[in-house]
């Protein structure tokens, strides 16, 4: 299977990723080889299975719901691009 | 001090041969002195090594101290370490800087262990060469002109030059027993759930699982004891005893059977790396093991139900990275949107943006069944193949990858000729099943490995055949020639 540029570039918008018009053909190509590759899986006969998503069937462990973290929030923004009064700051959103 | 194996380093530390200090010191020198010609780690912590390195002397005096108290060791870059950054091999967390210790961290820093510093890595651990790391690619100490592997290449790289005797490393589709065969060394995959993930970045989290890497199978046993726990805070995590893997190292191997897959010796093994192999299993069998042949019948569709689980999981995981609370944020964006996108194009490298525009495909309307949904099924059948084998099997072996290290360079326009270089390594990962690798021969002036796949939690009869491996054979003592 190979895939349009058109679909590249609305992955890369799902995806928040900034493409460089330079390069788009070249990652168009690649990921095209890549489909080419997992494209090999339709080969299987796979009517009567689940899909699994875990290596085990276990289910979640859930815990008990008590209070198990401490605030840190100030360490956790010393370490953060931009804050404000306790809060991440980012770029206008609304004009 | 460096070539000692981590078992006679703890002998050492307790007959009082040599300080935690002056062993540490002795690390940090060699690592001052040539991690530069292989750039296996990208973050030396000297000072914290010492004033650890002291308190373990303290400890060991008073005696009863864990056997880990006193080893220096390295930790792989994609574990967080509470105020040393801990980057993935990326740009997009260079600036990071952990407010905590992963679980395995902190495992290792209960038991005394010394942290020497943080290794290099394919980018939020997504390579087979390490070439794809912010900071350079790590050199082969047995051929400077080729990769490690990967993406645990530094741990490996460093292990193999003599700069730790140890090193924890993590597995997703080969990333600790391809760069342990390709730099010569002894590396540990286990159980999916064995060891806790928590504080480990995430990349493809039905896959991930840490494990140890060392110069031997008896060194791997002693770093699982303390990295393997059952934790809380990891939900994966499995609460099941942790058994001692040195107590079973010295059982005899007559009687048990391996399993060798014929799809494991087909088309695509280099020819000396299938020498190797078969004379590691002659020595097993004359040592009493039987080997039996079997079949792993969709093992070629492991690599294509790789990538599509594992890149749908990354971008889902990698989906956290946006500039906003940690690490990288482009300049002036003009919106939110911007960002986004900018923050994420600049800071992540050409292999992690492939690998999520991968993942976003297969996940996105009208492809999910095809792909996603068939890729799971894809998956049952592999996990069938194996449970299958394991009914008349003690173990499964093989190679752990096609051929010696290749050069820098060598797979870079062909990302499928670079994932081909885990087929071995891959379908243990999908299955959740403990692999492992171990030095067997020499090929072409490099080391080849031959691959030991457990039953689920079986981990201690790998180990007890890879540490029986190494009493009849010395591949595991081989040293590259530049390294004294």
């Amino acid at each position: 299977m190979t895939i349009e540029r058109k679909e590249i570039e609305k992955l890369a918008t799902l995806s928040r990723l900034a493409i460089d018009e330079k390069t788009i053909a070249d990652v168009t190509g690649r990921l095209s080889s890549v489909l080419a590759l997992v494209d090999q899986l339709q080969s299987a006969n796979t009517d009567s299975l689940q899909e699994i998503s875990r290596p085990f069937h276990t289910s979640q462990r859930l815990r008990d719901d008590e209070v198990s973290e401490t605030d840190q929030r100030e360490a956790f923004q010393a370490i953060a691009p931009e804050t404000h009064n306790g809060l991440f700051t980012v770029p206008k959103m609304i004009e | 001090m460096h070539n000692y194996t981590i078992a006679e380093l703890i002998k050492g530390l307790q007959n009082n041969e040599f300080s935690s200090v002056e062993l540490t010191q002795h690390f940090l020198d060699r690592i001052s002195q040539i991690n530069d010609d292989y750039n296996a780690i990208i973050t030396v912590t000297g000072e914290q090594a010492l004033n650890s390195a002291t308190l373990a002397d303290q400890r060991l005096s008073l005696g009863d101290a864990p056997a880990m108290c006193g080893i220096p060791i390295l930790h792989k870059d994609i574990f967080c370490t509470d105020g040393v950054r801990t980057s993935c091999g990326s740009k997009m967390l260079d600036n990071f800087i952990p407010p905590y210790n992963a679980t395995v961290v902190e495992n290792f820093a209960r038991d005394g262990a010394v942290m020497l510093g943080k290794t290099n890595m394919d980018e939020f651990a997504m390579g087979s060469s390490n070439e794809t790391s912010f900071y350079g690619p790590v050199k082969n100490p047995w051929a400077t002109d080729s990769v490690p592997g990967g993406s645990s290449g530094g741990s490996a790289a460093a292990i193999a030059a003599r700069l730790a005797p140890g090193a924890t490393a993590t597995d997703t589709g080969g990333s600790i027993r391809q760069p342990a065969a390709l730099c010569g060394i002894s590396g540990l995959k286990p159980t999916y759930g064995r060891v806790s993930r928590w504080g480990m970045i995430a990349f493809a989290s039905s896959l991930d699982q840490a494990g140890p890497m060392a110069r031997t199978a008896e060194d791997c046993a002693i770093l699982l004891n303390c990295m393997a726990s059952f934790d809380e805070k990891d939900s994966t995590s499995v609460d099941k005893n942790v058994p001692d893997y040195t107590a079973s190292l010295g059982n005899s191997v007559k009687g048990l059977k391996i399993g060798i897959p014929k799809e494991y010796f087909s088309e695509g093994l280099h020819p000396g790396t299938e020498m190797a192999v078969r004379k590691a299993l002659a020595d097993l069998e004359a040592q009493g093991a039987e080997l039996v042949e079997i079949s792993l019948p969709n093992s070629e569709l492991s690599v294509p139900a790789y990538y599509v689980i594992a890149p749908a999981e990354a971008s889902a995981n990698l989906s956290r990275f946006d500039g906003v609370k940690y690490g990288y944020r482009c300049e002036n964006p003009k919106d939110l949107h911007d960002m986004y996108c900018r923050s994420r194009a600049e800071g992540f490298g050409e292999e992690v943006q492939r690998r999520i525009l991968i993942g976003t495909y297969c996940l996105s309307a009208g492809y999910y069944d095809a792909y996603y949904g068939k890729a799971q099924q894809v998956r049952q059948l592999i996990q069938q193949d194996f449970s299958e084998a394991f009914k008349s099997v003690d173990l499964i072996m093989g190679p752990t990858c096609p051929s010696p290290a290749f050069k820098f360079g060598a797979k870079g326009d062909d990302p499928v000729a670079m994932y081909l270089e885990d087929i071995y390594t891959i379908a243990t990962n999908l299955a959740g099943l403990p692999g492992m690798s171990v030095p067997c021969g020499i090929v072409e002036d490099k080391p080849v490995g031959l691959q030991i796949i457990g039953n689920y939690f079986d981990e201690a009869r790998m180990l007890n055949v890879a540490h029986q491996f190494q009493q009849i054979t010395n591949w595991h003592q081989q040293t590259p020639e530049a390294i004294s």
